[in-house]
């Protein structure tokens, strides 16, 4: 095989990869915008919390440790103790369900009926408030994220396609893991909410919220739901993305990266997420491999808004959406 | 028959009524300066099948969705079972077993019959979010229970063959039945129907009468109906309310009704002044 075809394919299968990680984010997206119609701008920033509440539980932080001493002249930073990552991520799943009840009580509830508009700048002012809230717990510092997720080149893979081709690909373990999390993620999602009485409350509520009320669903329960769901996948989303490169504010700007992906699979399609990431993911590394030396490369920043731009004029309703029919 | 008997009354068909199941006092509400219903009382007996009539904008709708809680009254009283109840969400009472359609058909169109139906058994499963999460033994056997049920009311409204169908792809007239399945899977104590057979031909209309007195019937179902089809009305019902520009100006069997001067007149489009 010529060499280039093979880089190409390693290229493509990495793009693949860091694909799933766009698909991730995009995911907690659609959950909320299908269940409540409110294009959730702080998802991004989401993850970056749950990130840094994972570190600062894991490393035994003390939260908001800047602030009490700062008030009360103490010296506090850690409590001393380093909790086991599974019981770390299991409290910072926690802490996202608590923050699901929470927004729930303070913002949405006071939102509802509103014109859409209002719900997105509501969630803008979420964004910089939990940005914020996420500094002043837990320190603007780069964190490390480790939960002992295996890094570095996959052996067996390296191996075999070097047997085979004469040239070793290299695949991230990171990368491998992430994608098993994120397809496990998504097949309980798919089957929550198929088959449990929760899952059809909340694709009724999604379907049609008056019909919900008259058969019994409280919508206040199904929003804490939906948005502790969206919490978790963004924690998971979270954890991915702060392995691979660290907790740092840049994670909250992963979310731009979804905007393209929603835009080609619909907003309100989980499948359109998944598939609509893994094109993006594999588009940008492919193009970037081809196109990029002629045109001055670091094609990565925009090759994705680029493309989905051009599918926005061919199919404005995405990959998966319904075909919006005007009647008149 | 004494229909003002407070322990109820037997119908000329023989049908035993019981007491007031739901009274409804001095209702008055207002959309900023309409008012939508001014000032109306009236009760709901046991077992009855009790229709609201009136021409259009005359605040039918608007009634149905005080008792079913979607909309709340300014002034007034809603007294069911005997208790008076407190301002409540729709969603609370649907749980006290007040189950609903809606005039212009509320269904979950991207989901099947069956699921859409299934949806109806919600406010009767228990498990909790755990178990269903994880899908424990009591979750799953609750679900096949509820599923047995729901296969029941399939049966009886005759919609074995598009229980798999998205019910965005059914005709009108089967999303109407479908909505009164997906009302009847709650086991309600009170069924609220908003003109259940607008729209459909006399063939369907014949259907759904049929299927309305059943449930009276079988299930022992009360029901309170908006229909404007009057020939349907004088069948179907035991006793009927009259409004007119959200005022009730009739109320009593299908006969008094009908000889009623202001219901006579209402109805000829005579001038209000
Ligand atoms: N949500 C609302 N907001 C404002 N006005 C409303 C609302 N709902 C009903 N109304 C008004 O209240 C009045 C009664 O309406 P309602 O729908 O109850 O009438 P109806 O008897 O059901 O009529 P129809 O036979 O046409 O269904 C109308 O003037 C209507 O415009
Ligand atoms: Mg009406």
């Amino acid at each position: 095989m010529p060499d280039q075809l093979l880089y190409a394919m390693e290229a493509g299968l990495n793009g693949l990869m860091a694909g799933v990680m766009y698909a991730l984010v995009a995911l907690g997206f659609v959950l909320i915008f299908k269940a409540s119609g409110i294009f959730n701008y702080a998802q991004g920033v989401l993850a970056l919390f749950a990130a840094l509440t994972l570190v600062g539980l894991q490393d035994g932080q003390v939260p908001f440790a800047h602030l009490i001493n700062a008030v009360f002249g103490t010296d506090l930073h850690s409590f001393g103790w380093t909790l086991p990552a599974v019981v770390a991520i299991a409290l910072a799943a926690g802490v996202m369900v608590l923050l699901a009840v929470v927004i729930e009580k303070l913002v949405l509830q006071h939102l509802v009926n509103q014109a859409p508009i209002i719900l997105f700048m509501a969630t803008i002012g979420m964004a910089y408030f939990l940005e914020g809230l996420g500094d002043l717990m837990w320190g603007a510092d780069i964190k490390k994220l480790d939960i002992g997720l295996p890094q570095g080149i996959n052996e067996t893979i390296d191996t075999l396609t070097y047997n085979a081709f004469g040239y070793g690909f290299f695949i991230d373990n990171l990368d491998i893991v992430a994608t098993v999390v994120a397809a496990v993620l998504v097949i309980s999602l798919t089957l929550f909410s198929q088959y449990t009485k929760y899952g059809r409350a909340l694709r009724a509520v999604a379907d049609d919220h008056q019909a919900a009320l008259s058969v019994g669903i409280s919508l206040r329960f199904i929003w804490v739901l939906v948005w502790s769901i969206a919490g978790i996948v963004a924690l998971v989303a979270g954890i991915m993305w702060g392995s691979k490169s660290g907790v740092q504010f840049s994670l909250s700007l992963i979310a731009l990266k979804a905007l393209p992906v929603l835009m080609l699979g619909g907003f309100t399609s989980i499948p359109g997420a998944i598939v609509g990431g893994l094109i993006i993911g594999m588009g940008e590394k492919l193009f970037e491999f081809w196109i990029g030396p002629m045109i001055g490369g670091a094609t990565e920043n925009w090759f994705a808004y680029v493309l989905a731009l051009v599918f926005l004029v061919f199919r404005p309703q995405g990959l998966f959406g319904e075909k919006i029919i005007e009647r008149v | 028959m004494n229909v003002a008997n407070p322990e109820g009354y037997t119908t000329p068909d023989g049908r035993r009524i019981g007491g007031v199941l739901m009274e409804m006092k001095n209702i008055t509400l207002r959309f900023g300066g309409v008012n939508a219903i001014t000032n109306i009382s009236f009760d709901i007996r046991d077992g009855e099948i009790r229709a609201i009539i009136g021409p259009n904008g005359a605040g039918k709708s608007s009634m149905l969705n005080v008792i079913s809680g979607f909309y709340v009254p300014q002034e007034g009283e809603v007294w069911f079972k005997g208790y008076k109840r407190g301002p409540m969400k729709p969603y609370q009472v649907a749980r006290l077993g007040i189950a609903r359609t809606f005039q212009n058909i509320a269904l979950f169109d991207g989901m099947s019959v069956l699921d859409n139906i299934m949806t109806g058994r919600l406010t009767m499963m228990k498990s909790g979010l755990l178990g269903q999460a994880i899908w424990w033994g009591g979750a799953q056997r609750e679900e096949t229970e509820n599923r047995e049920k729901v296969e029941k009311i399939i049966d009886f409204l005759e919609i074995q063959n598009i229980r798999k169908t998205p019910v965005g792809r059914l005709p009108y007239g089967l999303k109407k039945r479908v909505e009164l399945a997906r009302a009847l899977a709650a086991e309600p104590k009170l069924l609220l129907l908003d003109e259940p057979m607008a729209g459909m031909n006399v063939e369907e209309k014949e259907d759904m009468s049929r299927f309305i007195l059943d449930v009276n019937d079988e299930f022992g179902t009360t029901i309170a109906l908006i229909e404007h089809d009057m020939g349907v009305v004088m069948d179907l019902s035991d006793r009927v309310v009259v409004m007119d520009y959200g005022k009730k100006i009739g109320d009593g069997t299908p006969d008094e009704v009908r000889n009623n001067q202001d219901v006579i007149d209402a109805y000829l489009g005579v001038s209000h002044d």
